[in-house]
């Protein structure tokens, strides 16, 4: 599995160099390479089937516990056949849509490595390898909703939605170190059986609540929801790839993982079961407003994932049964519908669902797949849609207390997610035809292909339920429970109370359908107070996090070098000095007080140049003073011995004074020197740090630092690093790793200043 | 203020120093030097040809920008950790050829890094310098 995740990623960054010369095919030869997967993974059906899990690992960092291991269950098998299926169909339908937008192979590359994240997210059993595929789909994500970046709204819902998921994602993290601190393990396939030690830890509330935040960012769970309908901003495939069909159930396919380790609890639950109906309903609600197709889309989508949420809380053995159907028919047929609105929007000009209607005769194809989607959402029989409606009823009507409560928001808002379907999948096509922006015909067979397969998939596993999809219901639901489901799945249920149910919910989304229109101009002027808006909540945070970091900014970055050097000694002063005097009591000077005439010398030039830095009335002669004391430190390495710190220090020096002069050139003379009051608050300073520093070297010195250190460098010198040099080879191979990163960080550093000079130039050529 | 005495000494100077640093940089393993100072020691040559000649002329004879220095020290210290890799070591554990060179002595991954490190300082040195010297036009 983990050669078939670098074969992803390598086929993501070989796309924008093969698109070139292949442009008119590219559609057909991407598509290609999610059938290829679906195709392999489809092979490993019928072992999964059996009951086995396909286990695979690779060291990695083998002593942090991380490793590429691999696990394929009914669970992650689902899940993979999902996205490979519905990114064969996406990968195609965007070789025609995407024609007309700019950059189209990096649209590939970007959705490419999302394909490949998020089979990775799936099949990891390894914590920090799932969590690090969860973060590149956040990633990828963003550069899709910002794929349009010229456009400042794209940006900035873009960064939205990648700020919500990936604050999700740092809690996420820290969830799941917990968790593994409790098992002992990364592993999660080493959680089965942990259930009763890890729900009785101290910290398993944490972990609880932490893991949620995660999962519900990602899956755009209230009060998180907002990012989900903003990320619409996306073209039109990544919304029906990313925020319908895959990226947006990672959070639900966490919960479902993560339910044999850490559920059964109230708090487990019932967090789950209200967090989903809650979202259910609010998103339901709030679709009535919505004109535009994609909207509109993204409410029902944010309904579902409430609906799932809701049925993994219940986690009855029905309600794990009505979930995995839910899960694969609502991929099938949004998926299939937002391609439809994509078409929509490509052949007419316009998403506004009040101006498109009656092109039935001028896009036959497109009519009919939207027709059996729509079905399948409205759960309407034979399609798969329907299965799925009658399951998540019966799952809820067994619920003894708040069943009553929860069946009748679930009724309302499936009622009001039939209003969307009428108003997306049938609205735009039948009836009378209106002018619309573009001339629209038939979409070109790139753009039908797919959706058309997905909508007859829907409705063959609605009618064969059991051959199709039921061996992979057993493993799925194995996986979530731990248990045999024993509950065959099949397409009619008989007359029963659930059918009812089901029928009222079509004549209730029938009517809301109908009572829209007339009460469209009073819901449309109602506002929510601002306060109870999360995406307030958001924004109101954003700006203050960019208030404060301009605050501090402002006083810690005020741009005259003289406060940075206070700052940073008083603060360095403070701290050590504490520390120090705090363990006083066990020391003592015992320094060697006789002084050879060398060091007299020594000390005297030193007195004397920095009397002539700070008097000096030229600036010059400050600097060559500054460059005398500098060489003369050198000389107090050669005097103890360390000659390779003395090299290094005189080159350096000669490179100072150089770099002070091509400063200085520019300065003005001094016009005027430090205030008394400045001067004595820095006499203050520098003799504190002074006394300090004096204080502390001879507190060092009388301490034995005898260590094994020294001895050992000396003499595996040699035989180890092959040189004589002690320093340098503790530079360049003992301690090499260390050098590399200061390297980089010089690197980096050389192109800050670079940047910083380069800026002001920029503004003078203005 | 161009003066005749300095620019044609540092001609002369310049390939010194550079041979200079390079020395530096290979006796570094056994004897005071290696690639910072070698790095250092050549920054300071070009610097010297760049007061004497004026900053068009020191980056003429450079040749390359002093960014692709940067790229190339740090692109050498990288690679230079990868035969470990391959020979199954932990990570940067130095490599070595059994032969001895005159005058360089053991040829090893650890030289590699070091020459990385002597273009890295060298290549950062000469953009702070030439930065600072360009803002003047």
């Amino acid at each position: 599995m983990l050669n078939l995740i670098i074969i992803g990623f390598i086929a993501s960054a070989a796309a924008p160099f093969i698109f070139k010369p292949l442009k008119k095919y590219f559609g057909w030869i991407a598509a290609s390479f999610p059938l290829y997967l679906f195709i392999r993974f489809l092979s490993m059906y019928r072992e999964v089937a059996d009951g086995n899990i396909i286990k695979e690992s690779v060291q990695w960092l083998p002593s942090l516990g991380i490793n590429f291991s691999f696990l394929l269950d009914g669970l992650s098998l689902t899940f993979v056949l999902i996205i490979t299926l519905i990114g064969m169909v996406v990968f195609l339908y965007a070789g025609a849509y995407m024609k007309d937008y700019d950059h189209t192979d990096r649209f590939y590359l970007y959705i490419g490595i999302f394909m490949t994240s998020m089979i990775g997210l799936v099949l990891s059993d390894n914590m920090i390898t799932m969590f690090m595929f969860w973060e590149l789909t956040s990633i990828s994500s963003y550069l899709l909703i910002g794929f349009n970046h010229h456009k400042e709204k794209s940006r900035k819902l873009a960064l939205q939605a990648l700020l919500v998921t990936g604050g999700g994602g740092l809690a996420l993290m820290a969830g799941l170190i917990l968790l593994s601190q409790i098992s002992g393990s990364l592993e999660i396939s080493s959680l089965y059986n942990l259930n009763e030690t890890i729900i009785n830890a101290p910290s398993y509330k944490a972990i609880v609540i932490l893991i949620l935040i995660g999962a519900f960012t990602k899956s755009a769970q209230f009060p998180f929801h907002f990012w989900l309908p903003n990320a619409m901003e996306a073209p039109t495939p990544v919304s029906a790839y990313l925020h319908s069909a895959t990226m947006v159930k990672a959070g639900i396919y966490l919960i479902a993982r993560m339910n044999h380790a850490l559920g059964g609890t109230e708090l487990w639950q019932d967090t789950i079961v209200i967090a989903g109906t809650v979202t259910m309903l609010i998103a339901a609600i709030l679709s009535f407003n919505q004109m535009d197709l994609k909207k509109l889309l993204a409410y029902s989508t944010l309904s579902v994932l409430g609906t799932l949420t809701m049925l993994l809380g219940i986690g009855s053995k029905l309600a794990i049964k009505a979930f995995f159907i839910y899960l694969v028919a609502h991929s099938l047929y949004k998926g299939t519908l937002f391609l439809v609105a994509g078409t929509l929007d490509h052949e007419t000009g316009t998403r506004d669902v009040s101006r498109l209607s009656g092109l039935k005769k001028l896009m036959p194809i497109t009519t009919i797949t939207a027709a059996l989607a729509s079905f399948s959402m409205m759960g309407i029989i034979p399609l798969v849609g329907f299965i799925g409606k009658e399951t998540v009823y019966s799952s809820i009507l067994e619920i003894d207390y708040w069943g009553q409560l929860l069946i009748a928001i679930a009724v309302i808002a499936n009622a009001l997610v039939v209003m969307i379907t009428i108003l997306v999948g049938f609205k735009p096509f039948w009836g009378q035809n209106t002018p619309t922006p573009k001339n629209p015909h038939e979409a070109p067979v790139k753009m039908w292909f797919g959706p058309a397969v997905l909508a007859i998939l829907g409705l063959l596993i609605g009618l064969f339920p059991d051959v199709v999809v039921g061996k992979l219901l057993d493993q799925s639901s194995f996986s979530i429970l731990s248990e045999e489901l024993g509950i065959k799945i099949k397409l009619w249920h008989g007359f029963n109370l659930v059918l009812v149910l089901s029928l009222v919910t079509l004549l209730l989304g029938i009517i809301f359908y109908m009572l829209r229109s007339k009460f469209l101009h009073i819901t449309q002027n109602l506002r929510l107070i601002r306060i109870l808006k999360p995406s307030e909540w958001y924004e109101f945070l954003l700006n203050g996090m960019m208030y404060v970091a301009k605050f501090q900014t402002k006083m810690f970055q005020n741009g005259y070098l003289r406060n940075y050097i206070i700052f940073i000694l008083v603060t360095a002063i403070s701290l050590a000095s504490f520390a120090l005097f705090k363990v006083r009591k066990d020391l003592s000077i015992a320094a060697d007080f006789s002084i050879t005439f060398y060091e007299a010398a020594i000390a005297a030039i030193i007195i004397i140049s920095t009397f002539v830095v700070i008097t000096s009335e030229s600036r010059l002669k400050s600097i060559v003073a500054i460059g005398v004391v500098g060489f003369i430190m050198g000389i107090i390495f050669i005097i103890h011995s360390a000659p390779d710190l003395a090299l290094t220090t005189f080159a350096i020096e000669t490179l100072t004074v150089i770099l002070f002069v091509l400063v200085l050139y520019k300065l003005p003379k001094f016009l005027k020197f430090s205030k008394t009051g400045s001067k004595i608050r820095d006499v203050i300073i520098a003799s504190g740090v002074g006394l300090f520093m004096t204080l502390l070297v001879l507190y060092i010195t009388s301490i034995d630092l005898a260590s094994d250190l020294k001895k050992y460098y000396t003499e595996t010198s040699v035989p180890g690093g092959k040189g004589r040099n002690v320093v340098n080879v503790i530079l360049v191979d003992f301690r090499a790793f260390d050098t590399l990163g200061e390297i980089t960080v010089l690197a980096i550093a050389a192109l800050g200043v670079y940047a910083l000079l380069k800026l002001k130039l920029d503004d003078k050529e203005e | 203020m161009f003066s005749v005495i300095l620019s044609t000494a540092s001609r002369y100077l310049l390939p010194l120093l550079l041979i200079f640093s390079f020395f530096l940089l290979l006796r570094g393993h056994n004897e005071p030097g290696g690639g910072f100072v070698g790095g250092l020691v050549a920054a300071a040559a070009y610097a010297l040809y760049f007061i004497a000649n004026g900053v068009d002329e020191a980056e003429k004879l450079l040749k390359s920008e002093p960014i692709r220095l940067i790229a190339v020290g740090l692109v050498l210290a990288i690679v230079s950790t990868v035969p470990s890799l391959f020979a199954g070591n932990n990570f940067m554990t130095g490599q070595w050829m059994d032969t001895n060179f005159p005058l360089i002595g053991k040829i090893g991954t650890p030289l590699l890094f070091d020459v990385g490190v002597y273009f890295l300082v060298l290549g950062i040195a000469l953009k702070i310098i030439f930065s600072l010297a360009e803002e003047d036009r």
